[in-house]
């Protein structure tokens, strides 16, 4: 299943799906929002118990967790790069207490150069910060650390 | 009376940082779509979300300690202004950009560290609710802090606006760091946060930032308080007016 908001990333590859849990034939699956305010968990809770219940289970559990707290670390190295194909650069390293006026270095998606300005911390999604490059000229996405 | 000695602390206390919490992403809110430029209007917008899902959690852990079926819905929509528990400092009207950048950095910089501590409780759900919301307020730190320099350092105009916006917000400060004996019993159980601890890292993070940012600190020490009592400005009640409008008018209205 895929993210409603970043459709070529699966919530495994997200780091969303936590756990899933089958006994006597009774499915419950833990997801955790990447962040507090994120408008797609009620969707996705929903796909999931749909998903399930195609697969024949009835009655599923959806559980929200919010401990340990979501963090792009747990997102793939194959989540990395399909980010990248998709034109959102990736979180840049590990989430980690940074310099509060620390700039990140974030490389463009299309042409690869590191020449790069954001453009503002808060893009089209709570995850992600606007960013443009100045060798290509084009605005990006980028995944921001958490 | 009868109803506030049924009130557990632990309640209280989650509806307490609630309160600030949706009050606050409301404010925000408000910014949809009249921001000065868009990037501004996404980011306000998206702390408005952060907010809004930091009170969610809680407000549902609030209804739980509470145990009278009271769900995140019914304590956003059925309280009226007597009963929220926010400090005065997040109801105030958004004013200009200066006014609301720095009634963002002076709540983000002291509820970053807050929550930073808060993580730690012994209280498993609110530590988890805290480290989730802690990542997300250092952004909301980053994002005041540069907007409060941009602007301080700015134009003559811009200064005077943000000068006159850190006056008027600075006397609604002091109430972040209230704590009545409901919450002292809670921080002496290692369940709270010790809002005393948390100020000298409030003004550790301000100080730099006014500093370069041309900003004086206001030298007045007396301090508005009232909030955590139910004592509000007549704004809360606008605010909740909108806010309420659909479950009051609709009571129990879905998508």
């Amino acid at each position: 299943m895929v993210d409603p908001e970043i459709p070529v990333l699966t919530i495994a590859d997200l780091g969303v799906l936590r756990d899933v849990r089958v006994e006597n034939g009774a499915a419950e699956v833990f997801i955790t929002p990447t962040y507090s305010g994120c408008p797609a968990m009620d969707m996705i809770a929903v796909e999931v118990a749909l998903a399930l219940e195609q697969a024949g289970f009835r009655a599923p559990k959806v559980t929200s967790v919010l401990s340990p707290a979501w963090t792009t670390d747990w997102i793939t190295q194959e989540g990395k790069a399909m980010l990248e194909r998709f034109g959102i650069a990736p979180p840049n390293g590990k989430a980690g207490r940074r310099a509060l006026f620390g700039e990140e270095r974030v490389t463009c998606p299309r042409c690869g150069s590191q020449e790069t300005a954001r453009i503002s911390e808060f893009g089209s999604t709570p995850c992600k910060a606007l960013y443009r490059c100045i060798a290509c000229a084009e605005p990006f996405d980028y995944f921001k650390c958490l | 009376m009868q109803q506030m000695t049924t009130q557990t602390p632990l309640f209280l206390y989650a509806l307490r940082l609630a309160d600030d919490a949706l009050v606050l992403g409301h404010r925000l809110s408000e910014w949809c779509g009249h921001a000065p430029v868009l990037e501004e209007d996404l980011a306000l917008a998206n702390m408005a979300l952060d907010l809004i899902g930091q009170a969610r959690s809680l407000y549902a852990y609030a209804g739980q300690q509470e145990g009278r079926g009271r769900d995140e819905d019914a304590l956003a929509y059925r309280r009226d202004a007597g009963e929220y528990r926010n400090i005065l400092l997040v109801e105030q009207p958004n004013g200009d950009f200066a006014a609301t950048i720095l009634r963002q950095l002076l709540y983000a910089a002291c509820a970053h560290p807050f929550y930073e501590a808060l993580a730690s409780s012994k209280d498993a759900t609110l530590a988890a609710i805290a480290a989730k919301s802690a990542k997300e307020l250092a952004y909301h730190v980053r994002h005041a802090g540069e907007w409060t320099i941009r602007l301080g350092d700015g134009t003559e105009e811009s200064h005077r606006r943000a000068q006159e916006a850190l006056d008027e917000l600075w006397p609604y400060t002091g109430e972040m760091f209230e704590a009545d004996e409901i919450e002292q019993a809670l921080i002496e159980a290692g369940i709270a946060a010790d809002r005393a601890l948390i100020r000298p890292r409030w003004q550790r993070t301000l100080a730099p930032i006014l500093a370069e940012a041309n900003l004086r600190l206001p030298a007045g020490e007396w301090m508005q308080s009232g909030g955590r009592m139910g004592r509000h400005s007549e704004h809360l009640g606008h605010i909740l007016a909108e806010l309420q409008f659909l479950q009051r008018a609709y009571p129990d209205a879905r998508w």
